[in-house]
């Protein structure tokens, strides 16, 4: 039988890109590259398509963006290229998306190495968190001659991507070999090695020339009301469910609370796996919703009941009241299960570190922690909690953490 | 639906509309012509017949094409040659398709390999009742020398054959040249003077389309090498009528009967050819892509056309814009035609920036943070550069300016 909840949308074929691209402008100083926030060059590649070179593209996304074949698949190009595109003055902007994972199937088919390593420099790096942030920083400082060793809690690498973003979205399959280019290029992979646990931070920090912390926001926040084992949070279930490839057995009747764009996966999720009735409460309004209109029109598609502008009040054994927010009204819904959707936060960590602990980490002072050697960057630290964003923080931290050891000095 | 008179005569011969096929692989058995009458095509030129000694022996695969971006069939490639029926077989569809179809035109292209045979065509094509004789001294893709293109650039063969075809019939005979020479009037003259009443052009460019670039062979590939043969298509438009104006701009050839080959699509394509002087037009290529049904829009946009612009037949306007094209030197070159910029209709992509800066006189610059363009007049010399590129037609004719000690009035130039 088919699993609606392991089949990737449909991508371009080769006619296909072909018609996409040729509908690009070429734009001057291109609105979509400057929008955005991994300077991945949207314009450049599409140009070199244009002009027949697909290998020429491939570059362009690759050297630009460690994770490219995973940014063209979650990244929500509305709020960023697509937003810019001058061809929305005509009909509907360029589908950027579906260029860059054309190219980067195309990269991946052709076997194609287009990362390349300066000589080893002598210093050493530990990254904590294998995550989109991680492995962009892992990948740029092993580029510049780094030796790095990253340190993942989980028995598989990949973070989020690999435990939070359902399989139709990003298949592991990709996740996987986005993660081999990077081990390829000399990249280590510590897995089962939680810092704190298995490994003291001090250790860390005394045996390597910097350590990043790149742990994200991997766990779903809760709600105070929701206490007992009918509630269960965004994050483990999506775990779960990547993990068993949609296999899990859940009941008829689920309500999801929460609009960003973890919900709409979750909601997405369970309806692919057959779940009868899925309802989303939202406490937005649906002309204000967090998650992106391409993930809100997948949850739409898969017939999931969207409610928005509801919170809830009040919840005891399964059945749930929402309140609106801008009329007299009440709502009853009683569930089978509930997941929470409410935003990330850290998880809990082992590691004495107080002002990561603390939340949000400001990156002002060069996402360097004080004055140690100490680096933090991905979700934990301020801005956008998405992926392109991660990629954009990693080339940043890989920036200022290669500034900083090579201010030091030292070695070689 | 508009049902108007588009008919013409052209050399004596009623056709109820202008549009043919012409002498090529889409009119190469009765089966196809006949189901092009029936799609409404007013005449067809039934692809070559030559003489029984000459046997045709076709490649595999035969055809190219050419590509722009996300545009097939920009241009196309042919390597076909004449028809590979027997003659008598070509000969009884001539004569099926006149009894079929007595109010539709059927023209004979023929080419003979010396004077006896196409003699011999001539008066077998008119025993077959075909209503026009066509001479295919132009193909560019014979196996022999002695026939097609190379004796389409030579006016004294051209003369001697086309006294052969005078001798061999009564009816009108088209002369069809080849593009592959520099002066076609010249092989023109040479057939009215030997016996033909008309020209048929262009027939299809010697080329070579693409090159496989990992197998370092022209396409399409024959077991591993390929031919220089004829090419066609939308992209030789601009040839074709850059011949039939220096044809009919000629003094003695100035009411030179015509019939139109080259690129011809849609009604527009056809009316190019009409004004500038072809009364009939013939298609291949774009059948040979979209199929027969294509003379649906062709008929119907041409009755349009004449509706629209008052024009009671189509002769009238057959040749009315020739004296519109006039030497480069006659050109009137005293003014400056600026652009006007519809800031509302722009998008702020930048090409007209791009384009003016690489390729024209860096009169535009761009205001990135707003993303507008910005005029600058004094550098700029009129050429549109900008206009052409712009991809939401914002750019268009502005102020009219004389340039210094020129005489004249702006308002009174035609831009």
């Amino acid at each position: 039988m088919k699993n609606a909840y392991m089949e990737e949308k449909e991508g371009l074929n080769y006619q296909t890109l072909v018609e996409e691209t040729s509908r690009c402008l070429l734009c001057l100083d291109a609105p979509c590259s400057k929008m955005c926030p991994a300077y991945t060059d949207p314009a450049r590649f599409i140009r070199a398509v244009r002009f027949k070179n697909l290998k020429g593209a491939a570059e362009v996304i690759r050297e630009n963006n460690a994770l490219g074949s995973i940014c063209a698949r979650v990244c929500p190009t509305e709020r960023y290229c697509q937003k810019g595109c001058s061809r929305s003055g005509i009909d509907r902007p360029i589908d950027i998306g579906l260029i860059q994972r054309y190219i980067t199937d195309f990269e991946q088919k052709n076997d194609m190495h287009i990362l390349k390593c300066e000589k080893d420099n002598g210093f050493k790096v530990a990254i904590i968190g294998s995550g989109p942030a991680g492995l962009e920083t892992a990948c740029l400082l092993k580029m510049k001659g780094y030796q790095v060793d990253i340190y993942e809690k989980e028995k598989q690498a990949g973070g989020y991507l690999r435990n939070g973003i359902p399989e139709y979205r990003l298949p592991n399959a990709i996740v996987d070999y986005e993660i081999k280019r990077i081990t390829d290029l000399g990249v280590k992979i510590k897995l089962n090695a939680e810092v704190g646990k298995d490994i003291s931070f001090d250790d860390l920090k005394s045996k390597y020339d910097a350590v990043i912390v790149a742990i994200g926001y991997s766990e779903s926040k809760s709600l105070e009301m929701f206490n007992d084992d009918k509630v269960i949070l965004a994050t483990t279930f999506l775990k779960e469910c990547k993990s068993k490839q949609g296999k899990i057995n859940v009941k008829d009747n689920v309500v999801v609370i929460g609009g960003g764009d973890v919900a709409m996966d979750v909601v997405t999720s369970l309806k692919k796996i057959g779940v009868k009735n899925v309802t989303d409460v939202v406490y937005e309004k649906l002309d204000e919703f967090l998650a992106s209109k391409k993930e809100l029109n997948e949850a739409r598609e898969n017939n999931v009941t969207i409610i928005d502008g509801y919170k809830p009040v009040e919840y005891k054994n399964g059945k749930i009241t929402f309140e609106s927010r801008f009329i007299d009204s009440k709502l009853v819904i009683k569930a089978d299960l509930v997941i929470l959707a409410v935003g990330q936060k850290m998880s809990d960590n082992h590691f004495d570190l107080p002002l990561i602990n603390k939340g949000e980490i400001d990156i002002k002072n060069n996402y360097q922690i004080g004055e140690s050697n100490v680096f933090a960057v991905g979700d934990i630290t301020k801005g956008d909690k998405t992926v392109v964003y991660s990629i954009r923080r990693g080339k940043e931290v890989a920036f200022y953490v290669d500034s900083y050891l090579k201010a030091k000095g030292g070695k070689k | 639906m508009i049902n108007r008179d588009i008919s013409i005569d052209f050399l004596g011969v009623h056709f109820e509309n202008p549009f043919c096929l012409s002498s090529s692989p889409v009119g190469n058995c009765y089966e196809m012509c006949k189901k092009a009458y029936k799609a409404g095509w007013g005449g067809i030129v039934f692809k070559t017949i030559g003489p029984s000694s000459f046997k045709i022996d076709e490649v595999s695969p035969r055809f190219d094409k050419l590509d722009k971006e996300n545009t097939s069939f920009v241009g196309f490639k042919n390597m076909e040659q004449i028809a590979e029926h027997s003659l008598e077989e070509n000969l009884n569809d001539l004569r099926r398709l006149k009894e079929e179809f007595p109010n539709k035109v059927l023209i004979a292209s023929i080419m003979g390999t010396d004077e006896k045979s196409w003699e011999e065509l001539a008066k077998l094509v008119t025993d077959a009742k075909a209503d026009m004789i066509e001479m295919n001294l132009s193909c560019p893709q014979m196996t022999s020398h002695a026939m097609g293109s190379d004796v389409g650039t030579n006016p004294e063969l051209c003369f001697k054959y086309s006294q052969a075809v005078r001798r061999g019939s009564h009816l009108p005979i088209l002369a069809k040249m080849t593009p592959n020479i520099t002066d076609m009037n010249v092989v023109a003259k040479a057939c009215l003077k030997g016996g033909a009443d008309g020209i048929a052009t262009i027939n299809t460019i010697k080329s070579i389309a693409n090159v496989d670039i990992n197998r370092k062979v022209g396409l399409p590939i024959i077991n591993g090498k390929s031919s220089i043969s004829g090419y066609s298509g939308k992209a030789v438009k601009p040839i074709a009528l850059r011949f039939i104006t220096q044809l009919r701009n000629d003094p003695e050839l100035k009411e030179l009967p015509i019939s139109g080959i080259g690129g011809i699509e849609n009604y527009v394509d056809a009316l190019e050819f009409i004004l500038l002087g072809a009364s009939t037009l013939q298609v291949t290529t774009a059948i040979m892509e979209y199929g027969y049904r294509i003379i649906d829009d062709l008929t119907n946009g041409l009755m349009h056309y004449l509706e629209d612009n008052n024009i009671k037949h189509l002769k009238d306007i057959v040749g009315i814009a020739t004296k519109n094209i006039i030497p480069a030197e006659n050109l009137d070159r005293d003014y400056i035609v600026y652009p006007k910029f519809d800031k509302e209709k722009c998008i702020g992509c930048g090409r007209c920036v791009i384009s003016c800066f690489d390729g024209a006189h860096q009169a535009l610059d761009f205001d990135k943070d707003n993303r507008k363009v910005i005029f600058n007049q004094t550098k700029c010399v009129g050429c549109h550069l900008c206009k052409l590129v712009c991809p939401v037609s914002a750019i268009s004719n502005g102020e009219v300016v004389l340039k210094k000690g020129r005489k004249g009035s702006p308002e009174d130039k035609d831009i």
